[in-house]
Order: structure tokens, then sequence, then C-alpha cells
């Protein structure tokens, strides 16, 4: 095998029609992690019909999110959209006097007509400080696919982070709490510490940042937010992202070479779990191994979870597709991936379907719009939108990771007899 | 700007997807940025479907913004006529392409496609999706529809259903056995199932039935002025419903009234004994027009409840339901922010509601059944059995599925006369859903008494035990019937002689 893998492979790069979420899907999963938060997203009827279909059932109490849809009069400049957005923000903290911090979240139609909720942001936080804060982002589908609405959510709060020069690890992404719990008690037991999180749980354990912390990704779409953090003089730690126990261990071993913890320590620490991690992807390895996935574009998710795919469970990669390829943060990734998948950037969707139908894959990940209509044509797919709702990093979760993957194939297997019939 | 938590209606181009999902051979070309493509979604997920719905999304980005989102447009058209062969084209713009004003239906127009193109235009700032849906259908039939020899025998279109209906597929199957019962032939249905080659041929039919006004109303008032087919006015839901239906088509076409009741059983179901348990419950319904107009009607008439309050979503019908709200003696509720829903079953406290998904949730809050009767759709509503609302069997079907909510006639009976037992005891629930009966954890736990909802009035302990013996599903409103009783009289405690004076008050 190549020494750098994929790293250095030619991109296909797509334009046309795609078929991915827009920046605002990402709110679904970060209004559950952050409990003192409300997110505001300023848009049209389409942004809310969208958030309440992606939430697929509706959340049983009265969410933490909604729209503030435009109206004729705010298009046509009749109503001062600053004032309102004021009157609407005094109503919801009335309302809900349990929100410590409120997202304006732009969309498409609120770039396009420009409206300035970065200023709305700043003067509603002086308003209202200490105890609230009012931070902008941009989850619009002309600047952000899917998972790119938390990177731009996660840059933001990074700018407004208190500084500090404390010798620190800073993980940032929004995990799932039982895998979140899982890596920072590793971390404990190696005696990395003190360990910060971004996002927090609430407003008031909000991690601080400057230049003697150092930072590392649990996700690979935050490529702003690296930035971001960059930016407020943290230092990155570069690794595979944490999918599978080969994954996990890269991952793990990165920090704990940046905080020289005692090798010896390391294996004591992880070789249990690395063992259990082993033992739970062999069994899904039973059924994939040899088989062929092709990615289309969702989440970022693709690279990595390629590499957990083709390495530790036996598939053979066709294409991986991105909605976008951040060569620095996937380099670690792309260089454990053998050479020989298409790596295809961006979209052209009746193209891709076009390649889909003649590779005719063992196994397809996509989105929900065209998982079934793929089924349809006899090819077995794994729909993209429930790796990020899953907890799937880390040791305990790798068996779960590997397991969404076999059981597309299990069932096909299963119903074999009667779908032939 | 106005706040939205849930919404009842998508934007209008939605509607529009749902008009060309349910055709064939047609395409619409949408002019959006990449997010918009979430909508398919919703049809290959809630209605399960297994083809893309015929859209392309032109995805325009931040950086075409500044130079040329019209070329962009014409690309994503012209690839799309070649790809997809579409026998007619279907021009329109979401909210966010609605801003910058590219015009693509008329660019579309100077293409020299040589297919109809029909562009849309849905105000997505103003109108919502049915709207879209009801507009969309319009536009094509305007386009395509000529008058046309009509065929031999009498015959008719049923004109309405659409892609993500409620029950929308099933409907079509009772209706169209109906009318055959009757020897009449169903020229076309469309949308669903049509093609713009069955639209050009709406002519031929001697009559249009008119399923769903929300999405077919427009469509039907221009082909009886263009094509001079006239249009049924009822919709046969509900076994009253049904007659006047066949009735109605009888006088439209001279044909003698027919209907095959041998599989009815709706009215001897309410009738027996069982079903006495039924009288005066009050309902609250709510949803689109048409399906709570009808639901009004089976709720009073034919069930025996009492109708404690009716509203709908779409502003369409506001008018038709706060005239049948008279006929009721009840205010109507025209909305679509579910908070006043909300507040609304909160006030009137009904014993069970009939609404959409979304007061199924409310319904699930306050502890109060709830029975789907309306879109928004979910994707149990497109259940793999038989399962229409329109005709006979749609009788049968809301008749079941009214009734599965509540606690059955002879089990309310049981759980009255076992109140005390500790297995068989209220907190239960109905014997025929899924969820583990908790046994009855203590006595001490039965009796902490709680403080009063309206905070100034006190229950004693003894009053408070005597209420646990109310059985769970009424407990609620004894409880609020006795503090209003208790507030209205100025009693700042409650014991057991208010409740049973609350009670008398109250009885009917």
């Amino acid at each position: 095998m190549n020494a750098m893998g994929c790293r250095d492979a030619p991109v296909l790069r797509e334009r046309g029609q795609r078929e991915v979420f827009c920046g605002l899907t990402s709110i679904i999963w970060l209004h559950r992690k952050m409990q003192d938060a409300f997110f505001l997203v300023v848009g049209s009827r389409t942004c809310a019909h969208l958030l309440q279909s992606a939430a697929g059932v509706m959340i049983f109490a009265e969410p933490r999110f909604g729209t503030l849809i435009l109206e004729e009069t705010d298009l046509a400049g009749l109503a001062d959209a600053q004032q309102e957005l004021d009157r609407e923000v005094a109503k919801l903290r009335a309302r809900r006097t349990d929100i410590r911090r409120l997202f304006l979240v732009g969309s498409c139609p609120s770039e396009v007509i420009k409206l300035d909720l970065g200023k709305a942001a700043e003067r509603l936080t002086r308003q209202y400080a200490p105890h609230f804060q009012v931070i902008n982002f941009s989850g619009s589908g002309i600047e952000t696919t899917f998972t790119q609405g938390e990177d731009s959510c996660l840059a933001a709060m990074a700018e407004e982070l208190p500084e500090t020069d404390s010798r620190q690890l800073l993980l940032a992404g929004a995990l799932p709490d039982v895998a979140q719990h899982q890596a920072l008690d590793l971390l404990q037991q190696m005696g990395v510490s003190p360990v910060t999180v971004l996002p927090s749980l609430s407003a008031a354990d909000a991690p601080s940042i400057g230049k003697n912390t150092v930072f590392a990704l649990t996700q690979p779409f935050l490529a702003e937010t690296h930035d971001a953090l960059r930016r407020r003089g943290a230092h990155h730690i570069a690794a595979p992202f944490p999918f599978g126990e080969e994954g996990t261990t890269a991952w793990l071993r990165a920090i704990a070479q940046a905080f020289s913890v005692d090798p010896d320590l390391f294996d004591r620490v992880t070789e249990a779990p690395r063992r259990r991690a082993r033992r739970a992807v062999a069994k899904a390895h039973e059924i994939l191994h040899g088989q062929s996935v092709f990615f289309f574009p969702d989440s970022q998710l693709e690279i990595p979870l390629a590499r957990f795919l083709t390495r530790e469970c036996g598939m053979r990669a066709i294409e991986i597709g991105t909605p976008y390829l951040h060569r620095e943060i996937a380099a670690p990734d792309l260089e454990l991936i053998e050479a020989g998948p298409v790596i295809s950037e961006g979209q052209d969707v009746d193209r891709q379907l076009d390649r889909v139908r003649a590779a005719r894959p063992d196994l397809t990940v996509c989105g929900l719009g065209l998982a079934n209509p793929l089924e349809a044509e006899g090819l077995t797919t794994k729909w993209a939108i429930e790796l990020v709702f899953t907890p799937v990093h880390f040791y305990e979760q790798a068996g779960d990771l590997a397991g969404l993957f076999s059981r597309p194939v299990r069932r096909r297997t299963a119903l074999q007899q009667m779908r032939a019939a | 700007m106005r706040l939205t938590l849930w919404t009842y209606e998508g934007p209008p181009h939605v509607g529009a997807m749902r008009v060309a999902t349910g055709m064939k051979k047609l395409h619409y070309v949408l002019h959006a940025p990449q997010g918009d493509s979430y909508a398919d979604l919703l049809f290959t997920m809630i209605e399960r479907r297994d083809r893309r719905p015929p859209v392309t999304y032109t995805t325009f980005q931040a950086r075409d913004l500044g130079s040329d989102t019209a070329a962009l447009f014409k690309t994503a058209c012209r690839e799309a006529a070649e790809r997809f062969q579409p026998d007619a084209l279907i021009i329109g713009s979401s909210c966010t392409a609605e801003l910058i004003q590219d015009d693509p239906g008329g660019i579309a127009a100077t293409m020299g496609l040589n297919i109809p193109v029909i562009p849309l235009e849905l105000p997505s700032y103003q109108r919502k999706e049915n709207f879209g849906a009801d507009e969309t259908f319009f536009q094509i039939v305007k386009n395509l529809a000529k008058p046309c020899e009509r065929t031999k025998t009498t015959s008719c279109n049923l004109i309405g259903p659409t892609a993500l209906g409620f029950r929308h597929r099933d409907d079509i199957t009772e209706i169209t056995a109906l009318l055959e019962d009757m020897g009449i032939a169903v020229n076309a249905t469309a949308p669903m199932g049509a093609s713009p080659a069955t639209i050009r041929q709406l002519g031929r039919a001697h009559f249009n039935v008119l399923m769903y006004p929300e999405t077919g109303e427009a469509a039907c008032r221009w082909m009886e002025r263009a094509l001079k087919l006239p249009y049924t006015k009822t919709i046969p839901i509900g076994v009253g419903a049904v007659r006047e239906f066949i009735d109605e088509i009888s006088a439209l076409t001279g044909i003698a009234p027919y209907l095959d009741t041998h599989r009815l059983r709706f009215p001897w179901y309410s009738a027996s004994v069982d079903s006495t348990y039924l009288t005066g419950k009050r309902v609250f319904i709510f949803g689109d027009g048409t399906h709570v107009a009808t639901a009004a009607r089976i709720a009073r008439d034919e069930m025996g409840f009492d109708v404690a309050g009716i509203g709908c979503y779409n502003r369409e019908q506001a008018r038709m339901i706060r005239s049948l709200a008279k006929d009721y003696d009840v205010d109507p509720l025209i909305t679509d922010d579910y908070l006043e829903v909300e507040s609304r079953i909160s006030e009137l406290v009904p014993e069970m509601i009939l609404g959409t998904q979304m007061e199924r949730h409310i319904g699930k809050r306050l502890g109060i059944p709830c029975a789907v009767i309306s879109a928004p759709v979910h994707v149990q509503d497109f259940p793999a059995r038989y399962s229409p609302q329109m005709g006979i069997e749609g009788a049968n079907v809301i008749f079941d599925s009214w009734v599965h909510p509540l606690v059955m006639g002879l089990e309310e009976h049981l759980l009255h006369m076992f109140r005390e037992d500790f297995e068989f005891h209220d907190d239960a629930g109905a014997s025929h859903h899924g969820h583990p009966a908790d046994l009855r954890a203590s006595s001490a736990d039965a009796e902490s008494a709680g403080l009063s909802e309206a905070s100034d009035i006190l229950w004693l302990k003894e009053a408070e035990k005597e209420l646990r013996k109310v059985p769970f599903f009424v407990r609620g409103k004894a409880r609020r019937n006795t503090e209003s009783f208790a507030l209205e009289r100025g009693l700042t405690e409650i014991d057991v002689e208010t409740l049973y004076e609350a009670k008398a008050h109250y009885a009917r």
C-alpha cells in the first residue's frame, strides 16, 4: 500500500444539483446539547418546515428552537427588522425565563435581504448583560451544508470565549453525552487535565481559551471552528477521527503525546476498551468484509467512516463523496485509506446516481431523499442522518457504529426469499 | 416577523411538489438553494415513495448571487428536460429565489423547449402549502385541458388527490368503486396518477367529483366555466354525507341513486349498547377545513358526541368553518399557531380531540385522547392496510379509529367497579394500548394531597382522597369543575361535600 493512501488522490469536484440539508438542520442536535440555549432562526416558512421535517417526530415539549418567519411587510421594508427582532426576543425572554443563551440563526432569505443579525446580537447582548448572551451564526443553505451549521455555531461561540493562559485540552464538537463521558473518563485516567468541552452544557461552564490551549476536534466538519480556535491562539492536535478501535486509539494517542502521557499508562488505560471494541466490530466484520460501499455526500463524516469501514470492517470503497473537503483536517484519515476509491467533493446528484447505478455497490450510504428510491432499484442503503444522531464515537460505540452498516446488509439477506417471490 | 414553533403547512412550493409528485411525466424545475431539497424526504420517507419526486433544484449558492443565477437556472432547466424527457414542465421559485427575482418562468418560456412550460407564481411570504397545490394544479389544467368530445356513457373525473395527502390513495379506490356501482366510469383522476396527456382529456368527462377542495377547487371552478363540467359539493366522508353525495350525483346525471350498504357497519356499531358511553362526549375538532366540517357532522349526528369547539388552520376555509360554527353554537378557531390551539384545548377541556398530528401531541401533553382526522401527515397516516376516509369503508374506518383512543365502553364500567383494585386500577389505562400497567405503589402515595391548580383553593385531604376514586380519564375534568364551582361561590376550601355539589351541578 502507498504510504500516503488517498492523501494526495485527485478529487472529482462536482457542481450541480445537491441533495443535502442546509446548516439549519444542525439545530436539531445542538439544542439538545445546550440545555439553556434557544435557537431562533430568522427565515421563511420553508426554514420552519425543514426543522420540523428533519426532526422527524415532533419533540414532545415546547422545542428550544423556533423560526421568526419573515412576512411581506419585512421584505417591503415597511417594518424595521431590528425593532421587530427586539420585540420578539423580549417576548421569548418573558416566556422562557430558563434561557441563558440565544442564537440568532441566519437563513437563505435573511442573508439575501442582508439582515444584519450580527448587529442585532451585539445590541441584545449589551441590553441583557450579564446573564443572557446573544450569538449570531449562519445556517443558510447558500452558505452551509448540514453539519456546517454546527461548525458555524461553534466558530461563533469560539470568538466569544473568555481568555485564559493556563495549559488545557479543549474538545470541540457536540457529542451525545454517553460518548463525551467516555472520552473524558479515558483522558482523566491518563492524567490529561484540565479538559474542557465546546459546546458546554450550560453557559455557566463555558470553556476559556488562549495560547496554552490545545484542542482536538471530535467531528470532521469543524473547519471554521478549527480556524477560529487557532485565531484565539490555541493549537490543533491533528489526528484521525475517533471512530472504531483504530481511530479512537490514534486520536487518543495524539492527545497523549501532546500531554506527554507515559506510553505504558496509555496502553494500560486503553487495553481493555480496545479489546472490547475489536470484539464488537468483529461481528459486523463477518457480514461486511468483502462488500463494497459507496458514499453520497452528506455530513462530512464520510472520509473517516470510509477509513473505518475499509480498515476495520474489511469493506471496499468505490466512491467517497463529501460535501466539502478540508484537506488539512481530513489528511490523517485519508492517509489511512488505501488508494483506489473516487474521492468526490460537492455534488451533481443525477450524475452521481448514474455512477452508483453503474457500480451497483453492496451498500450505499446516502440521505433520506435517496434511500427508498435506491432500495426500490435493488440497492441496499444506509441513511446517513442516523450517523449524526446516534452515539458512534470512541471504543464502546465502535460495535454500534459497525452495526449501523451491517444491519441493512443483514436485513437484505433476511428478506431475500420474500422479495424474490 | 412572526414566531413559529411548529407549522401545519409547508411553503407553497411544497404544495406544487405534492401535485408534481402525484403526477406522471411532469417535471418541476425549482429555482432554489441546496437545502430546499429536504422536501424530497417528505415523499420518500413519510409516504415511502419508491421514486424521487420529479423535481430539479437549481442549487444556487452565496457565491452565485453576485454573478449569474439566471444562467444556472437555464442550465438546470435544459438538463432536466433532456434527462427526464417530461411531457410538460412546471417552473417555480422557492422563498429565496423569489427574493432574487430571476423570473425563471419567463426565462424558461424563451428557451425553445418543445414541450409546454407552465410558470407558477406562488408568493412564499403570503401563502402556504394548500394554496400552492391548488394554484399549481389549476395552472396545469388551465394550460393543458381543452374542450373535447364527451364519453358516450356517463363518466366523471376525480379531482384533488395529491402526493402526501391524508388517505388520498385509498379514498380514490373507494370513490371509484362507489361510482362504478352506479354505472359511472372514472374518466381521469388528477393530479394523482395523471400525466399531461390525461389532463388534456379531462373534458371528456360529464362532471367532476371534487374530492378535496383544499387542492382541487380552483381547477374545478375553472373547468365549470371553460369546459362546462359541473362539480360535486358534498365531501363523502361519514354516513350521511355519503348518502347525500350519491343523491347529488343522481341529480347531476339523472342516474338513479344506488348505494351498496351491506358492508356499512358504522350505523349499527354506533347504535349498539356498547357505544352508549360515547353519548355526549365533548370533542374538540381541528384540522383542514374540509376534514373538520365532515368530522363535526359525524361527531354530532352519527357518534352522538357533543361538539365543544371547531377550527381550521387553512385560512382559505375560514369562512366555511365560521358559518359552520354558528350551526354548532361554538366559537370557531382560525389559526395556524399551535400554541393558540393548545390554549383553546386547555380552556375547553374536551374528553377527546379529533385533530392532526399536532393535536395528538397536545393531547398527549394534556392527557386527552386524540384521533387523527386530517393532514399534516405523518408516516402513521400511510398504513399498509386499506384505510380510506371516504365512502362506506371510510365510515367504518372512522368509527374504529375514533373509538380506539378511548377506554372501551365495558372497560369503562369495569374500571368504575374495580377502582380500588391494586392491579386493575384506573392508572393502568386502557387495556388495548401497549404500555405496561404500573402497580399502584402504596396508599400513602395515593394520599399525597396535591395543591389545587387554582392555587388559592385548598383541597382537604378527604376530598382529595375522594377525587382519587374518580376514574383517571375524567379526574382532571372533575378537579377543574370542582374548582371553578368553588371559585364561583367564593369558597377557599374543597371538602367532600363541595366535590359532590359540583358533580350534581355539572351533571347532564
